[in-house]
């Protein structure tokens, strides 16, 4: 029973760390029209920055085997807000070349430099032990809780807390943001940015400014995810799971939506992580080194269906989205 | 809002709002404005006329900052444009519409005017989250102001409508109203009569005039409606291929031989 609830509170903190990535996507391409197809960039920067932030140097036995670069040994919150800051930054390097041209340059040079990054962290062991990844990453005050006595395969329950605790942050300040005049200008660019430039709107400072924020906020969701997983290798964040799901997170709650962007990725989620047990059981363990691939099939299929049936996502845009409340 | 007085009306040699010399841009070999030279007078509507071709929106595309002019000054209200990013030219007072109106369409028609107004603090992100009090009370500001300006178009009852679903003629008068919402010095009107019926063309020539006389707006248009531009310009501007053909009032533009070879062909000889 306890094994049941325990997964449940893992698998809800992975769909609340998803909803925050989706959320982000949210602030790019549902209410900007920035077509960023390199989250798992944003994704794995976060992650990094935190998982090193956070351990200390390796010391001793396992100096033979682990080598990165640096070790500061700060606490999680520390690592959480390097996450977002490292992450932010990248944004913005990027979004001078970009933003000032047609739209696909923004997507060709988010899926480059994703992919770049990860091939970085894959190949320069000095920074973060290469293909082996960072193991044994600090959870928040887990030492403190099981010494109070708390069961240690209860941590889960207690991670869910933040990463909700978080997402329901981040999405109340999205909507303030996205409510104001602020996210007007926003969903004016989306729609034809001549407009908000012919009425004397900076349209290249507020893509930056969407820019940069949602790639804060995938920073800090790359951070939760290391900090949950307690290890991270350059293989998680592919374009695959990095990106394309968290695409389809937020096309099937909705795409301008931010109650949509978290409804999806629970849903999506739930799928992802049911498909791969459902297949487990269906498929002969000849095949099982290519049982993944059917997943893939799937989530394809169901981006497919949505297109056609519900293009606008289970919950569309509001009509009336500028209206502070 | 502006309160400039009829006055300059009648004096033809008052201080010209726009001043454009030796004005140069070329696409490619395409001499698109070929060294245009001409003036706007404040408080007047000024027409700018000429075939197909003959670098009118080009013109425009230059004033509003669109695009990069290769040589020559643009003077607005005493200070040289050219060259300035239009966000900030529409600052300075000038504003314009599109040939082809550019409604923003998964907004409502009150969200496409509500985008308008300069110096909103809710356009800062950090006030929106930490003065929303602010915010709110400029929201409400923004928001009566844009209702006013639609039951001046008669646009009211379509306020929760999505732009996309209005009409060709009433993307035109959403258009309008958007330069009404920055009450600007200058307009820049490019065709604002293309597309729309006869009847909906009466009420903007109606709303156009209101803009002038009321509010001491200027006006500077291009149409290829003859009838139009006879009854509503003081001024008439005639380009041909790139280059300055005539200036003059709608009369003298009616008489001169050039204008009728290049352009009228005849019909109103």
């Amino acid at each position: 029973m306890t094994g049941i609830l325990t997964f449940t509170a893992g698998f809800l903190a992975m769909a609340g760390i998803f909803a925050i990535m989706s959320l982000a996507l949210n602030v790019h391409w549902g209410y900007t029209g920035l077509f960023n197809i390199g989250i798992a960039g944003f994704f794995a920067v976060g992650a990094y920055t935190s998982a090193l932030v956070t351990s200390p140097m390796p010391a001793g036995v396992q100096a033979q085997y682990v080598e990165q670069a640096f070790g500061l040994d700060q606490p999680f919150l520390v690592g959480v807000l390097a996450a977002g800051i490292v992450s932010g930054l990248v944004a913005w390097i990027i979004g001078f070349p970009t933003l000032r041209l047609r739209e696909d340059y923004l997507a060709i040079a988010t899926i480059g430099i994703s992919e770049t990054i990860r091939l970085i962290f894959n190949n320069a062991r000095w920074l973060a032990n290469g293909p082996q990844g960072l193991v044994g990453i600090k959870q928040p005050l887990r030492e403190w809780l099981i010494e109070r006595g708390m069961p240690p395969n209860f941590y889960n329950f207690f991670y869910l807390v933040i990463v909700i605790l978080l997402m329901v942050l981040i999405y109340l300040a999205l909507e303030r943001g996205i409510r104001s005049p602020w996210g007007r200008v926003l969903r004016a660019i989306r729609e034809d940015e001549v407009v908000p430039e012919t009425v004397g709107k900076d349209v290249f400072r507020f893509k930056m400014q969407s820019l940069v924020l949602g790639a804060v906020i995938m920073g800090i969701g790359g951070a939760l995810y290391a900090h949950f997983a307690r290890a991270i290798q350059p293989s998680v964040f592919t374009p695959l799971f990095g990106t394309f799901v968290v695409w389809v997170m937020l096309i099937l709650g909705g795409s301008g939506n931010n109650k949509g962007a978290i409804l999806g990725a629970f849903i999506v989620w739930a799928i992802w992580s049911g498909s791969a047990y459902l297949i487990r059981q269906v498929v002969p363990v000849e095949f099982s080194a290519q049982a993944p691939y059917i997943r893939l099939l799937l989530i394809g299929l169901l981006l497919l269906f949505i297109l056609l049936t519900r293009p606008q996502g289970l919950l569309g845009e509001e009509k009336e989205v500028s209206r502070l409340t | 809002m502006s309160t400039q007085n009829g006055s300059t009306q009648q004096n033809g040699r008052s201080t010209p709002i726009l001043r454009v010399r030796n004005l140069y841009k070329s696409f490619g070999g395409l001499m698109a404005v070929n060294g245009v030279t001409f003036q706007v007078q404040p408080g007047i509507i000024t027409g700018l006329i000429g075939p197909n071709g003959a670098g009118k929106t080009t013109t425009f595309n230059l004033i509003s900052g669109f695009y990069r002019p290769d040589r020559g000054e643009i003077f607005f209200k005493g200070e040289d444009i050219a060259g300035l990013p239009p966000h900030a030219i529409f600052h300075r007072g000038l504003t314009r519409t599109f040939q082809v109106a550019r409604e923003l369409k998964l907004m409502t028609v009150l969200e496409n005017l509500m985008l308008v107004p300069s110096g909103q603090r809710g356009e800062n992100l950090f006030y929106t989250w930490l003065r929303p009090d602010m915010v709110r009370a400029q929201e409400r500001e923004i928001r009566e102001k844009a209702l006013a300006v639609l039951d001046f178009v008669g646009l009211s009852r379509l306020q929760n409508e999505y732009a996309a679903n209005l009409s060709g003629g009433q993307k035109k008068l959403l258009e309008l109203a958007r330069t009404m919402m920055a009450d600007p010095d200058l307009i820049l009107l490019d065709e604002p009569g293309a597309g729309v019926n006869p009847t909906l063309m009466k009420q903007l020539v109606g709303y156009i005039r209101r803009l002038v006389e009321e509010r001491g707006v200027t006006i500077f248009l291009i149409e290829h409606d003859m009838d139009l531009i006879m009854s509503v310009c003081e001024r008439v501007i005639v380009m041909s291929s790139g280059a300055l053909l005539a200036e003059g009032t709608p009369e003298e533009i009616r008489r001169n031989p050039d204008v009728l070879e290049a352009y009228l062909g005849g019909q109103y000889r």
